[in-house]
């Protein structure tokens, strides 16, 4: 009975107004740049859309993602769009634990193979037993949901890209999802953790659109990962006019100027954090005081330290250029030496001749 | 490894020893090797000390010269000017030098950076079209060319990075890096070396000169 549910009916038996549908449906549209006219029809799919089933597998990751989407504001209809769709299998978040959450995913499997969206949060250890599920390694609950799945929406950058997990000296062989699946629609959210709309946002595109939304070389959705967090900081005109923060607690950080010195990577990374912010738009790290750490580009946490900026060479720089100092003065002597001894050789001939 | 991560990484680290080695090799190369002692008598005592002044008095022409050279003087001039503005007065430069040596200063508002550079490509090309005008006048040959080349291309991909011209930023970023990278590991073995042989070849041409008792 709870399967032929629609989301008008979840959303009104919530006690959520049209006029706060509409608004959703506008905010959607708009952030994922699709026309004004699509509203309308967006709006009605939703309300008239079944519960599709939602398998979520977390992996190598710190509920961070789960979190973020649970915590973002409440009630939200982002929340709401979770209580529609039949999450079959969230390990964190179901009440049913051990045999009968996997008995629940298995089900979930085989009564909508191929149908189900796969949300994935946490990179995935290649290295068998070093993280499994009920017994089962990651890896294979990976391979035997993916099968059976329509899309698969990697969340959080651990999915996407690899994460922390994978960091050097990743000793788990971690890997991303779109690394291990190669068959499948696969739409990446990056983020740590992600922004909720982000991934309510795609959700609601594949309700609505019955395809997922049209995206990056990195598979992020244009719509949220379409331009960097830079060209929107609030921050830029301060960046413009040459005006930084030095450090943390001078007179440029308390006037919020510019982290760019700071190690800010926004202009390198692209995310929707300046624009959409978090907790209903209060702020976003920036706004706090922190520079962006460009947790939505693939391996972050390896491209140097986190209060180096942009332009920073990207190695230890002193003792090798010492070396290669020195060998230029030995290559320089050496070429000096062989110069004058072919010199005076010529010296000496020419005075022999004579 | 992304682009960027390959041009911050890899290709500015060994360019910069490249370019460490290779200019150290070539200036101790040719220095080490010096002259014979001149055995006549100089015919000035202080010949040799007149001499080096000879490095500052042909930062421009002779007179006789002047209408002559006056155009590519000026505008060569007006090159290493902005250029040297550019390569330390803008903020991403500075801190790409803090990373490497400690160093810091503050740098220029962005409009005046992008002002410097774009005058340096002007006048960059401005010099070019004079060379390409009047072969028969400097006698280039492919190693003018190519060290005009990997002296405009930072230039050119430093604006377009900033104007957000061309690929992504980040793209456009790691090759405005790679033209750096090619600019310093080329730096020692073409005619960019002439920004540490301009000091000795016109000391050694004043002190050669002053030993005769020319004044040049």
């Amino acid at each position: 009975m709870a399967k032929e549910t629609t989301l008008g009916d979840l959303l009104r038996s919530q006690g959520v107004s049209r006029r706060a549908f509409l608004q959703f449906c506008t905010t959607t549209a708009t952030m994922m740049a699709l026309p004004a006219a699509v509203i309308p029809s967006m709006a009605r799919a939703l309300e008239q859309a079944r519960r599709p089933s939602v398998i979520w597998l977390s992996f190598q990751e710190c509920t961070g993602c789960t979190e973020a989407l649970l915590r973002s504001h409440a009630p939200s209809i982002e929340s709401l769009i979770f209580d529609f769709i039949s999450l079959d299998y969230h390990h964190t978040l179901q009440a049913a634990s051990g045999d009968a959450a996997e008995k629940a995913r298995e089900q979930a499997m085989h009564e909508h193979a191929g149908e189900y969206l796969l949300l994935v949060d946490g990179s995935i250890p290649t290295l068998k037993g070093t993280s499994t599920i009920a017994g089962i390694n990651n890896l294979d609950m990976l391979m035997e949901g993916a099968a059976g799945a329509a899309a698969i929406l990697a969340v959080g950058t651990c999915a996407a890209y690899g994460g922390l997990p994978k960091a050097a000296p990743n000793p788990t062989g971690a890997r991303s999802v779109e690394e291990l699946i190669t068959d499948k629609p696969i739409v990446n959210l990056p983020g740590c953790p992600p922004i909720p709309l982000a991934i309510t946002g795609v959700i609601a595109h594949y309700l609505t659109m019955g395809a997922l939304p049209e995206v990056d070389h990195l598979k992020r959705p244009l719509a949220f990962y379409g331009e960097n967090v830079h060209d929107r900081c609030y921050r830029r005109p301060f960046y413009d006019r040459g005006l930084f923060a030095e450090t943390f607690d001078d007179e440029g950080a308390r006037k919020g100027w510019c982290l760019y010195k700071l190690g800010c990577k926004a202009p390198e990374t692209y995310n929707a954090c300046a624009t959409i912010k978090w907790n209903q738009g209060v702020s976003f790290p920036i706004q706090s005081g922190h520079g962006c750490i460009g947790c939505s580009e693939p391996n972050f946490w390896d491209k140097g330290g986190i209060y180096d900026s942009v332009p920073m060479a990207q190695f230890g720089s002193g003792p090798k250029i010492a070396v290669a100092g020195a060998v230029g003065v030995v290559a320089g002597a050496g070429a000096a030496l062989l110069a004058r001894t072919k010199k005076h050789k010529k010296e000496a001939e020419l005075h022999a001749d004579e | 490894m992304s682009l960027l991560d390959f041009a911050r990484g890899p290709a500015i680290h060994w360019a910069l020893i490249i370019l460490v080695a290779g200019t150290i090799w070539r200036l101790l190369g040719v220095l080490v090797l010096t002259r014979g002692a001149d055995l006549s008598r100089p015919r000035d005592a202080f010949g040799n000390f007149k001499g080096y002044r000879t490095v500052f008095s042909r930062a421009w022409p002779s007179g006789e010269f002047t209408t002559a050279t006056r155009y590519q003087t000026g505008m060569a001039y007006v090159f290493h000017i902005a250029t040297l503005i550019v390569v330390i007065g803008i903020v991403p430069h500075i801190e790409f030098i803090t990373g490497l040596t400690g160093a810091s200063w503050p740098g220029l508002p962005n409009a005046a950076g992008v002002a410097f550079g774009i005058i340096a490509l002007a006048s960059l090309l401005a010099l070019i079209l004079r060379r390409i005008a009047k072969p028969a006048v400097y006698c280039s040959n492919w190693g003018d060319y190519f060290a005009w080349f990997v002296m405009a291309a930072p230039l050119v991909t430093g604006l377009m990075a900033f104007a957000h011209i061309g690929p992504r930023y980040e793209t456009m970023l790691a090759i405005h890096i790679l033209s750096v990278a090619l600019l310093f590991a080329w730096f020692p073995f073409g005619k960019l070396m002439h920004s540490f042989w301009f000091i000795f070849s016109r000391a050694q041409s004043g002190v050669a000169y002053a030993h005769k008792g020319v004044r040049i």
